[in-house]
């Protein structure tokens, strides 16, 4: 063995021999800030994406709860105060699938090999990986509280008192714009860089255009607070996202996203106060009824019904406030984000002891 | 910690008598490799002898248990941080937000080592020049070839400026145009910058004279040096032969791997 290509010193004093530098605050926030502008970005480059997540819960709301609305009587239970249309009703519980569905689609694709790649250039990031994965996961929340604001923002439209052709009318840019992406995707007229402009400038137009409804129609603030129901919504999505972090390093293949629509959404979804009040499920199934009190989504649902009304949690009769709520969801938060990066620690984990995501031979 | 770091004794990277297993399959057999500064060194080894878990160990996926590696002499058990800032990855599978433009990539990359915005934004300029695709920095990665992906990667990789390069099958599936082309630009910054390269490659046709052949077969390291001595202790004519010599398999394995 003759090692003679060693590089003599002043080859090596390059700027890569730079040394290791301290990574202080500065470095952590750019860290942080980087990984939630990628989630987002991504989020607004899909397309596809961006449209069934919108479609998903305005599906729920018009046609579902529109039929429902007969079926099922809401009694006045905290936090509303007068009876409600089964339609404001669901709200909470269509935030709630919004952010699950987030939750699912983003920590899960993981599990795939199409997204181990991206996961494992998150892991050699020289920070902790703790504060790697939280900051992974409030990326993931960002795409879900601004997928829930736009429902909201539908919503209020929806439930102002305007006409049924004022409605239409405010859906004619954007159903215009839609018809050009399904045209130019078959026939690919417009350029990349103009569709891009398209929809930045449609954007545009239509926050002018519902702006102006709201001044021309002196159309009143929102029924709910659509300011309290940030922090809900933020915990909420941290409790979702760690759940499902937990989950994709603990099940090493999942056939495909179907999977766990069937095995974690849709269980998690029904078996929840998301669609029904609970004391409903009670007269009808006691079994049920106990399996939605273990199922965190209740809570978590219930945590964003009262914040939409800034409240907290329902008032006792001896005057206090009902925290269950708020502790029940911060509890499952903080331990499955615990099992997370207990599963993701390089040296005890479970990735460490099953050689994945992506190891293998 | 500094001085260590710009010494050049040290080696850019050193992995010493590492064993790891899954369960009761023992995967890596007590490898010990070493890569000094300015030193291109192939790993070669078949599908299966390893190579990727010796990787996740290096990259920190999971912690080895025995033995000790180090990047330009932080230990990567110890001293995580220090050691993931001096190295630079290239994973086997493709990393880049195919929905993103070459820049924002880079951009991302840059930000999980904490750069500022600005530094990030001309390095990234300094990047893509050296790999060749300056002037395609607003575009999107679904638009690259394969190899082109492959050259942003590499791009990305130096980000960070590392000491110590690794790279995971970086060739497979391009053409001979690309492969060229990629391993032509890693070639030059070991040349230019002193870095120290290790390159995981079961294609035999990729060594070149001056490099530092490491034979991996089964999780054990059965050859460690330069290709005069590969040949001269296998008694073969071609490094291809003495490949198969020293691992003792046939052509028809090789092939199907």
């Amino acid at each position: 063995m003759n090692v003679d290509i060693v590089r003599p010193d002043a080859a090596f004093s390059s700027r890569y021999a730079e040394a290791p530098r301290r990574l202080g605050f500065l470095a952590y926030l750019a860290c942080f800030r980087g990984i939630v502008w990628r989630e987002v970005l991504r989020f607004l480059h899909q397309r596809e994406r961006f449209f069934s997540a919108l479609v998903r819960p305005l599906v729920w709301l018009f046609i579902f709860a529109a039929g429902f609305r007969q079926v099922l009587g809401v009694s006045i239970i905290p936090p509303y105060e007068t009876y409600v249309l089964y339609e404001v009703y669901v709200v909470p519980g269509l935030l709630g699938m919004i952010l699950l569905f987030n939750a699912m689609q983003s920590s899960l694709s993981m599990v795939y090999d199409r997204e181990t790649g991206a996961m494992r250039t998150l892991l050699v990031s020289p920070f902790p990986r703790s504060f790697l994965l939280l900051s992974k996961l409030i990326g993931g929340v960002a795409v879900a509280a601004i997928q829930s604001y736009v429902f909201l923002a539908i919503f209020y439209f929806w439930e102002a008192d305007i006409s049924h052709e004022a409605h239409l009318a405010m859906l004619a840019v954007p159903a215009l714009l839609f018809a050009v992406l399904i045209v130019n995707a078959a026939t690919e007229f417009i350029s990349e860089t103009t569709v891009s402009r398209l929809i930045i400038a449609v954007g545009l137009i239509e926050v002018a255009i519902l702006a102006g409804a709201v001044f021309y129609w002196q159309l009143p603030p929102p029924s709910m607070n659509y300011i309290t129901v940030f922090p809900a919504l933020l915990l909420a999505g941290l409790m979702l996202g760690s759940l499902s972090l937990f989950i994709s390093s603990v099940i090493k293949q999942l056939e495909n996203f179907a999977g766990v629509m069937n095995f974690v959404i849709f269980p998690m979804f029904f078996a929840s106060s998301a669609l029904y009040p609970l004391w409903r499920i009670k007269e009808s199934s006691p079994l049920l009824y106990e399996i939605c009190l273990f199922n965190p989504f209740t809570y978590a649902v219930e945590l964003i019904r009262f914040a939409l009304y800034g409240q907290i949690g329902a008032r006792l009769e001896d005057g206090s406030l009902d925290l269950t709520n708020l502790y029940v969801v911060t509890a499952y938060t903080v331990f499955f984000l615990g099992a997370a990066v207990y599963a993701y620690n390089p040296s005890k984990g479970l990735i460490a002891r099953r050689g994945g995501p992506g190891g293998g031979a | 910690m500094s001085q260590a770091d710009t010494n050049p004794s040290v080696p850019a990277l050193s992995v010493a008598g590492v064993s790891h297993s899954f369960g009761e399959k023992l995967v890596l057999d007590n490898v010990s490799v070493t890569v000094p500064h300015g030193t291109f060194a192939v790993l070669l080894g078949l599908n299966g002898a390893g190579k990727s878990t010796l990787f996740s160990l290096i990259t920190r996926l999971y912690d080895n248990v025995s033995g000790e590696i180090r990047v330009l002499g932080n230990d990567v058990r110890r001293t995580p941080g220090k050691a993931l800032q001096r190295l630079g990855v290239v994973f086997q599978s493709k990393t880049l937000d195919a929905d993103l433009t070459l820049e924002q990539n880079l951009l991302y990359h840059a930000a999980l080592h904490g750069l500022g915005r600005g530094e990030a934004k001309r390095r990234a300029a300094e990047a893509l020049a050296t790999v060749g695709l300056a002037d395609r920095e607003h575009e999107k990665v679904r638009n690259l070839s394969g190899g082109q992906a492959r050259r942003v990667e590499i791009a990305r990789s130096l980000m960070h400026r590392p000491g110590c390069l690794l790279l995971d099958e970086p060739t497979v599936g391009l053409d001979i145009g690309s492969r060229e082309s990629v391993i032509g630009i890693v070639r030059g910054l070991v040349q230019q910058h002193g870095l120290g390269v290790l390159w995981a490659t079961h294609l035999i046709d990729e060594i070149a004279d001056t490099d530092l052949i490491i034979v991996l077969h089964k999780g054990k390291v059965l050859f460690s040096g330069r290709l005069p001595g590969f040949l001269a202790e296998t008694g073969a004519k071609s490094a291809r032969d003495a490949f198969r010599i020293i691992t003792g398999t046939t052509s028809t394995e090789e092939e199907a791997a």
